[in-house]
């Protein structure tokens, strides 16, 4: 069994009266991406923050590669990588000398394959200021993994990111992990969360409120499946027209979309309906529940099934 | 080592690349310095004899207190801070190196001012260079340090400007550069006495430009050392890495000890 490279017990944040994180608990192993899900004020930046060792925990313990990140930080700056919500640079600094300057702190060698390799090669000499906000979110990665830290923090890593260097980023990501390197990654995307994440929490008002795999999480639900189907005729619009274990109907986009708690007996019955009715299929889709949907469902509920 | 060598590196070239810092540093001192010499010499020729102390002051002041403080608070409340915490930039780096780097500017610019003024303006040249030198580092500490404290204190840009402000009108004023110290009344004089360029003028006066001091030139030197040293000490010490934190070693009011030096130095050394 491999090590746990994050553990969290019990961890309380609170600002004044205001409790951001209440007493919260999950471990990521080594080599492990770990997905921290939750929308604002849910306390995934406070839980991120007293990892990396920027604020102190109120209460509870945390432990980062065996370390205490409030008390050992010195020790443990070398060991971790962080990406932060804001990119943090001078204005007037060049991707080149932000990877010397971060890179000799680090007592390492500057990696400068890796500004090339995001996409920042013809930009090394520009001040971060003249970078676009997807660019500085690039360097900011770039100077995170400098120096083959053994856990990752990685707050909203693709925001303002395009599709090929969001790609980058996901391989780049899956060679990390693959290398041992244990990764939080704190997002707001549903989609990258459930293809990156081996597990997820979803934190609501400072609570977890689910944890598990994506799939997990995802069975937990109501266990609706979404069907989705676009005919000739359209004889499937007509009134009056139902079928069995389905909850709920809508129409978009000329399809119609139902949510079904039993697929088998609801596609036979629409299969059925069309043939009867001398019309003709011309698209069906059937939908397992995404995370987001699961994600929707709990924190419009507040609560995990 | 290396770490800091690129880091010292890179905020020198910060303050020629980053505009504002250029002005600060380069362009407002230089350009004053040749309106001051143009006009001012035509107008009052007794201000020849002060030209190159006082410039050499006023682009001491500028380049401080206008230019340092500033920055400090934006990179801040950017969450520059954070990032180098996080990647093991110690503060005492962060408050350090910027004055460091501006002192070096200075010295380019006191170089300039002290090898054209001569030329240019007929100003006569220090007599004793080496206090001469141990003057303008002792001005540049002093006022690095206040800068620095005035960046660390300072909760945003605006009341950054206010403290620096606060020290920069009133030393341009009462600190020797326009008008002696001599015609001063006694109460504005003792005001002047806790102002880092009167200070510097009366040590420029008494020790380097063969003039007589107003009051202890050596006791101007010292005050100015040792108010740098405090002022150094205190920013360490109340030094925040982001605004958010409530955790704060103490109330940003200490700040106000930096005057202590002065305080005591006007019962020692008038």
């Amino acid at each position: 069994m491999k090590n746990p490279m994050i553990e969290v017990k019990d961890f309380r944040k609170a600002y004044g009266n205001t409790v951001a994180v209440d007493g919260i608990s999950f471990t990521a192993k080594q080599g492990e991406i770990f997905g921290l899900l939750g929308p604002n004020g849910a306390g995934k930046t406070s839980t991120l923050e007293c990892l990396e060792g920027l604020r102190a925990p109120s209460g509870g313990s945390l432990r980062v590669v065996g370390l205490d990140p409030a008390s050992e930080f010195h020790n443990l700056r070398n060991l971790i990588g962080v990406q932060l919500q804001s990119s943090g640079l001078p204005e007037s600094i060049t991707p080149d000398e932000a990877m010397k300057f971060f890179c000799a702190y680090h007592s390492v060698s500057p990696r400068f394959d890796l500004l090339e390799r995001l996409g920042l090669a013809e930009k090394r000499k520009a001040q971060f200021y003249e970078l676009s906000t997807g660019q500085q979110r690039r360097l900011s990665l770039a100077l995170a993994v400098a120096h083959n830290p053994q856990a990752l923090f990685l707050d909203e890593p693709t925001a303002g990111l395009d599709v090929a260097t969001r790609v980058e980023l996901h391989g780049m990501m899956r060679e990390l992990q693959s290398a041992g390197t244990t990764i939080i990654l704190a997002t707001h995307d549903m989609a990258e969360a459930e293809e990156m994440s081996d597990r997820v929490a979803i934190l609501l008002k400072g609570k977890i409120v689910s944890i598990g795999t994506p799939m997990e999480i995802t069975a937990t639900g109501a266990g609706l499946t979404k069907i989705s189907v676009r005919t000739q005729d359209s004889s499937l619009s007509v009134p009056g027209v139902a079928f069995p274990a389905v909850s709920q109907h809508i129409f978009k986009d000329d399809y119609n979309i139902y949510f079904s708690s039993d697929i088998g007996p609801t596609v036979s019955a629409i299969i059925a309906h069309i043939s009867d009715k001398g019309d003709t299929l011309i698209d069906l889709r059937v939908e397992r529940p995404s995370l987001e949907d699961r994600f929707l469902e709990i924190t419009n509920t507040g609560v995990a099934q | 080592m290396n770490a800091f060598i690129h880091h010292f590196s890179f905020e020198f070239r910060a303050g020629i690349r980053n505009k504002q810092l250029l002005l600060m540093n380069y362009l407002f001192p230089l350009g004053f310095y040749l309106m001051m010499g143009f006009i001012m010499a035509e107008i009052n020729p007794l201000f020849r004899e002060d030209i190159i102390p006082a410039m050499i002051v006023f682009g001491i002041l500028a380049a401080t207190l206008l230019g340092i403080p500033d920055p400090l608070v934006n990179a801040r409340e950017n969450g520059v801070f954070r990032s180098y915490k996080i990647n093991g930039v110690p503060s005492i780096s962060i408050l350090v190196i910027p004055a460091l780097t501006t002192i070096l500017h200075l010295v380019i610019v006191a170089v300039l001012i002290t090898v054209t003024a001569p030329l240019l303006f007929d100003a006569p040249s220090p007599v004793n260079w080496l206090n001469f030198a141990l003057i303008f580092i002792a001005m540049a500490f002093a006022c690095a340090g206040l800068s620095v404290l005035i960046g660390v204190v300072s909760p945003s840009s605006r009341m950054t400007v206010l403290w620096s402000q606060l020290i920069f009108v009133p030393s341009m004023l009462l600190g020797g550069l326009m008008l002696p110290y001599s015609m001063l009344p006694a109460v504005a004089g003792k005001f002047a006495q806790l102002l880092p360029a009167t200070q510097a003028m009366n040590a420029f006066n008494g020790l380097a430009m063969g003039k007589v001091a107003a009051f202890s030139p050596w006791g101007s030197v010292v005050m100015l050392l040792v108010s740098g040293a405090l002022a150094f000490g205190l920013a360490v010490y109340l030094f925040s890495w982001d605004s958010r934190n409530t955790a704060r070693r103490g109330h940003p009011l200490l700040a106000l000890l930096v005057l202590l030096p002065y305080v005591v130095g006007i019962f020692l050394f008038s």
